[in-house]
């Protein structure tokens, strides 16, 4: 047995000890893909930095993310898919449950990060001219304007909205994630046909967010669920409304105390109106994906860049965590496109020049899509 | 019109009115949260220029921390007021699992109620509470979904709370939404409601779509006014919001300045 006074640190290794101590987070960016946000809130990354910077920074910790799908194409996947990668690349822990037999299957179509990453941060300075010498370019004619560009740049940088190459990767949706990510790391997958009772994926959920509790400190690991097409006929769960709004309820409550983020996808258009309602009105973020179709002439006059894109998100309702003030977005409608056939990328729609000859159907309605009830755009 | 919340009554406050006994309902939609009332209501409760009272928060939708933080910004500490005894926080986040919802369905609610009547009794018993006891229910429709949508027992729920406003001079107030009730056969728990309550507050986004200057509009109406001579004799008002870190802006359509 040590005597105490042998156990009390000598003050110069005390002294020592506390230097090599890791900055605490001074800054908005903390280690392990997380970014603190205002009223104590946390960020995790999409994985797709377009998404992160609309939604003021990412998805919040400890909230539900809800997709709804689009019966006709696989949009939503897109959005599961990156929102995996991230986590596996930030080596969050991942539960997976989909609606297929093999969802392990599904963890070998994970898009991987791009490479070069020089390449993609220029891309990101072109895309976005987000760098002040772009803009100072593009101001020579409009110096008018250049006092609003100013305010948009502080806002964003004070609302840490600045797209860190740390905290959001960009992945290559043709490249798939190495080998290595996927096997060295603890990814639970569930297939939803082998549960037939909602109750058994509640008690799998619980155990997985048990080990993430929700602490002071920013830091610690940080789970990741992911629910793909959680009401599609292919998971039985028939006439179990009831149910399944109970298990998102409960675990809407379990994201509330734990340092996760759980994204669900579902295809709306098979519940029933009234049903639909309540899950959207269980999400904190409401997204929703829509396909366009392949030749619409009266969406290609609409707007310019039809031929790039290849569906519309909306943004419906952003996380209101701590805080009762509602996020305005600039626009709710953003189109997806797939850069180079690569990357994913969204960007406000940009309406064409309206044919003042044509009197075709939209140039009543001027340059106000938005708020007609019959515009093509929204869903 | 722009009404500072500091000074005197603002636009919400002068349309509902005081006093106790009342049934409130807040109604919202998924494009425009009402929860803003709730908060309002909750913090005007305990401002100092009312009587003392006691409020009953039943929290299903969201954690203590979250109403901590946005009372705390809105100018009241809910944690001095939980020592205080006069806020009951009822935490029901995790009021139960999916598994065992069948069978225990009533007990869940008889649960819950015998909390409220303790809380309810506990407040009343006090001597220097003089003032009113709110009952406040963020949200009713969490709730039937924990009784898997037995509007019955929802009803009962809430009839042995309005035996308490009735009885014990309680105020009931509950957020629910609007537009889960769209099918005409799902509308019973809602009109059932509406019916009960003395003023229905419905929170509506703009028609027009977003705006960053007007979250949405108010429709208030007051049934309480009918009798009163007031200076309006029309008892639905109507008017735009504006939601803050610090209080709301309420101002009729066009005369935001």
């Amino acid at each position: 047995m040590a005597s105490p006074a042998t156990h009390r640190p000598k003050p110069g290794n005390s002294f020592t000890r506390f230097i090599p101590s890791p900055p605490q987070p001074t800054t908005t960016t903390s280690s392990g893909g997380v970014k603190l946000g205002p009223n104590a809130s946390a960020f995790i990354s999409s994985g797709i930095p377009d998404l992160d910077k609309i939604l003021g920074g990412g998805f919040m910790v400890g909230s539900l993310v809800m997709v709804m799908e689009d019966s006709e194409a696989p949009h939503h996947l897109l959005l599961l898919r990156n929102f995996m990668s991230q986590g596996l690349l930030h080596r969050h822990h991942l539960l997976f449950a989909g609606p297929t037999r093999d969802p392990r299957s599904f963890l070998g179509t994970l898009p991987g990060p791009s490479s070069s990453s020089s390449s993609s941060v220029e891309d990101a300075g072109r895309r976005s001219s987000s760098t002040p010498d772009q803009d100072e370019k593009g101001l020579r004619i409009a110096w008018q304007y250049r006092k609003y560009f100013g305010e948009k740049q502080s806002y964003e940088s004070h609302h840490g909205k600045d797209i860190n190459q740390d905290f959001c990767s960009e992945f290559d949706l043709r490249k798939p994630l190495e080998r290595h990510l996927l096997s060295g790391q603890s990814i639970d997958c569930i297939s939803l046909q082998d549960l037939p009772n909602l109750a058994d994926l509640h008690d799998r959920c619980s155990t997985f967010l048990s080990g993430f509790p929700r602490t002071d400190a920013v830091g610690g690991d940080v789970g990741r669920i992911a629910i793909q097409s959680l009401c599609a006929p292919q998971c039985g769960y028939f006439n179990m409304d009831w149910d399944m709004l109970s298990f998102i309820r409960s675990l809407r409550g379990m994201l509330r105390s734990s340092n996760a983020v759980a994204v669900i996808t579902f295809p709306s258009s098979i519940l029933s109106p009234s049903v639909s309602k309540r899950w959207q009105h269980l999400a904190d973020t409401l997204l929703s994906v829509r396909a366009v179709p392949d030749e619409d002439k009266d969406l290609a006059q609409l707007l310019t860049g039809y031929q790039d894109m290849i569906g519309l998100l909306r943004v419906h309702k952003v996380a209101q965590i701590n805080t009762q003030v509602p996020v305005i977005l600039e626009a709710m409608t953003y189109s997806l496109k797939l850069r180079r056939r690569r990357f994913l990328v969204l960007e406000r729609l940009n309406q064409a020049p309206v044919d003042a000859t044509g009197g075709g159907p939209y140039t009543s309605s001027g340059g106000c899509s938005r708020s007609s009830k019959s515009s093509p755009l929204d869903f | 019109m722009k009404v500072d919340d500091n000074s005197e009554k603002n636009l919400l406050e002068e349309v509902i009115g005081g006093g106790g006994g009342r049934v409130i309902l807040v109604e919202d939609r998924v494009e425009t949260s009402g929860s803003f009332v709730l908060h309002h209501l909750l913090k005007s409760s305990f401002s100092s220029d009312s009587p003392p009272s006691v409020v009953i928060f039943v929290a299903l939708s969201r954690p203590f921390s979250h109403y901590h933080r946005i009372s705390k910004k809105l100018g009241c500490n809910l944690l001095i007021q939980k020592e205080n005894n006069r806020l009951f926080f009822l935490d029901m986040l995790k009021l139960q699992c999916p598994g065992d919802a069948r069978n225990n369905d009533n007990n869940v609610l008889v649960e819950l109620f015998g909390k409220i009547q303790n809380a309810v009794e506990i407040s009343s018993s006090l001597e220097y509470n003089k003032g009113y006891i709110n009952i406040m229910i963020d949200e009713l429709s969490l709730l039937e979904i924990t009784t898997h949508g037995s509007v019955d027992e929802i009803l009962n729920f809430l009839h042995y709370c309005h035996t308490l406003t009735s009885g014990l001079g309680c105020s009931l107030v509950m957020l629910n939404h609007e537009d889960i009730y769209s099918d005409a056969l799902d509308r019973r728990l809602l009109s059932q409601v509406e019916y009960l309550a003395d003023v229905v507050i419905k929170a509506e986004p703009l028609a027009t779509g977003l705006s960053a200057d007007v979250h949405g509009q108010l429709t208030v109406w007051n049934k309480g006014n009918y009798g009163e001579n007031r200076h309006s004799r029309n008892n639905v008002s109507n008017f735009h919001f504006k939601v803050k870190e610090n209080g709301v802006d309420y101002f009729y359509p066009g005369s935001l300045a």
